[in-house]
């Protein structure tokens, strides 16, 4: 059966065409599929709920534009829930070009938010190389390691950074993180040194090798995975963004590619049977 | 290598004695390192330019690329220095005629129309590949292939929201059952088991490596073999 034969070789620009219709298409028409909160995003959502007002919280911006699409939405709803319930955010990067995915995301969400004051409510401390050592370093001497925000004015300046000489007087951190230096590196030094609560986003590649991390000691207490983490917590906060819409366009690419494993498949056991009739 | 051995072993003693004059000292290394990840950065500009021009300079296969990869450097470089980004100022004003045109500083337009698309278009190649890739490779050629392939598709299925949407209507006591649950179980308990081995073989690896390297047993850092 030639048809088989055909199911085991198609040629790999009508993948691609298919796979390109299956996200443009979602991404300009909404499909609106259902959206179910998973244990692991509910709990980053609780833990942020759970920490009084005014207290402050670090984001660390560990990506870049690559992973723009993924991570920027998680940011996005984070900072959003972060400045609707009064909670300070102190922003660093371990990633060079964490430092403007910080600012665009700021620049996005205090529009939404008109009373959030620079240096009060935010500040952006901006890039330091080092990774691991300058968490630690962060935990033994804050000020030391970050002397001035992004735009090189002292830290004493902002009355957001007043008091702050280590991780004692913040309330979490989050890592966001598309690699190494990141999420890893905060797990092992914030949390499991000075047992502060870390939680995390990360790309969807990465995801399952930070679950470990999120275990009965709380290592992490909960990790948003990918664009679906993003949507979902797009979904706890009610503010559908990018995320929400980009799930169609990733679930349409998914079913896309689990039909070619079953069309490959299809085609081989096919074409296997007829090798097998014709040596018998 | 007296240096590598009196530093590693400081760090070492410091975690476990964290007082004077143990913790100053780590911080005051710890400080050092700072600086000099610093300077590897400058070094890493110097080293890429250094092994475009070589390249360049005797024609290498693909050559007018590493031109191209010297111009973009040169000029997101220029256009930082010169007019400095959104949050540090440059050696020059921008001129209000620039701001007009650009909207915002040529380094931060550069960055967010030109950098963050292209670096985004690269990154998302990987769904057609990865596409492509699946559909040649997860074949059930034999009892591990098809587990293999059995649990990505329930994992893929899971992951999306086409998972919540088929076995949407499965009940509440038949809830295993569901393809966002099957896909979490996976995730959370084979998935994780051998992360766990990995994590503890790889972090039983850094100990064996680091010690080779304080006891000098391993001196390729320093040129040897």
């Amino acid at each position: 059966m030639k048809i088989f034969e055909k199911f085991l070789n198609i040629d790999r620009r009508i993948i691609f065409l298919l796979i390109l219709l299956g996200v443009a298409i979602p991404l300009i028409w909404t499909l609106g599929f259902n959206l179910e909160v998973t244990e692991n995003v509910q709990s980053v959502y609780t833990m942020l709920e759970k920490i009084e007002p005014g207290t402050r919280i670090l984001i660390s911006f560990d990506y870049d534009p690559s992973t723009k699409p993924e991570i920027q939405p998680m940011a996005l709803a984070l900072m959003q829930q972060a400045f609707t319930l009064r909670l300070r955010i102190i922003a660093t990067a371990l990633w060079p070009m964490g430092v403007q995915m910080c600012n665009e995301a700021f620049e996005k969400v205090s529009a939404e938010y008109p009373n959030i004051e620079y240096g009060v409510d935010f500040i952006n401390l901006g890039y330091k190389s080092g990774g691991m050592v300058t968490i630690n370093h962060m935990a033994k001497d804050f000020r030391s390691t970050f002397p001035a925000d992004a735009g090189g004015n002292p830290i004493d300046e902002f009355p957001i950074m007043k008091g702050i000489k280590n991780f004692d007087k913040i309330g979490c951190v989050i890592s966001l993180s598309a690699g190494d230096p990141g999420l890893k590196q905060w797990v092992m030094i914030v949390h499991d040194t000075f047992g502060k609560p870390v939680a995390g986003g990360t790309t969807a590649v990465q995801a399952p090798t930070m679950l470990p991390y999120v275990n009965e000691q709380q290592q992490l207490v909960g990790l948003l995975g990918g664009l679906k983490g993003a949507a979902e917590y797009e979904l706890l906060i009610n503010k559908p963004g990018f995320a929400t819409k980009g799930m169609d366009a990733q679930s349409v690419a998914h079913l896309i590619i689990i039909l070619f494993i079953l069309i490959g498949n299809i085609g081989y056991f096919a074409t296997r049977k007829q090798k097998d009739n014709l040596k018998a | 290598m007296l240096i590598t051995f009196l530093v590693g072993a400081l760090i070492i003693v410091s975690e476990f004695i964290p007082h004077k004059p143990f913790n100053n000292l780590s911080t005051s290394l710890e400080g050092w390192f700072l600086i000099i990840s610093g300077f590897a950065i400058i070094l890493g500009q110097l080293s890429l330019f250094k092994v475009n021009i070589i390249k360049i300079h005797r024609k290498a296969p693909n050559w007018p690329y590493f031109i191209i990869a010297l111009v973009s450097f040169s000029v997101m470089v220029i256009c930082g220095i010169l007019w400095g980004t959104q949050q540090q100022p440059g050696l020059i004003p921008v001129s209000d005629k620039m701001l007009n045109f650009f909207g915002v500083k040529p380094f931060d337009y550069i960055f967010k129309y030109l950098f963050e698309n292209l670096s985004a278009t690269m990154f998302s190649l990987l769904a057609f590949f990865m596409a492509s890739a699946s559909y040649r490779a997860f074949r059930a050629r034999s009892p591990e292939s098809t587990l293999l392939l059995i649990a990505a598709v329930l994992v893929m299925l899971g992951r999306t929201t086409i998972g919540s949407t088929l076995t949407g209507w499965i009940p509440e006591s038949l809830g295993f059952l569901h393809l966002p649950n099957i896909a979490s179980f996976i995730m959370k308990y084979p998935n994780t088991a051998g992360q766990r081995a990995i994590m503890i073989c790889a972090g039983l690896g850094v100990i064996g490596s680091s010690l080779r390297i304080i006891l000098g047993i391993e001196r390729s850092y320093l040129g040897g073999k």
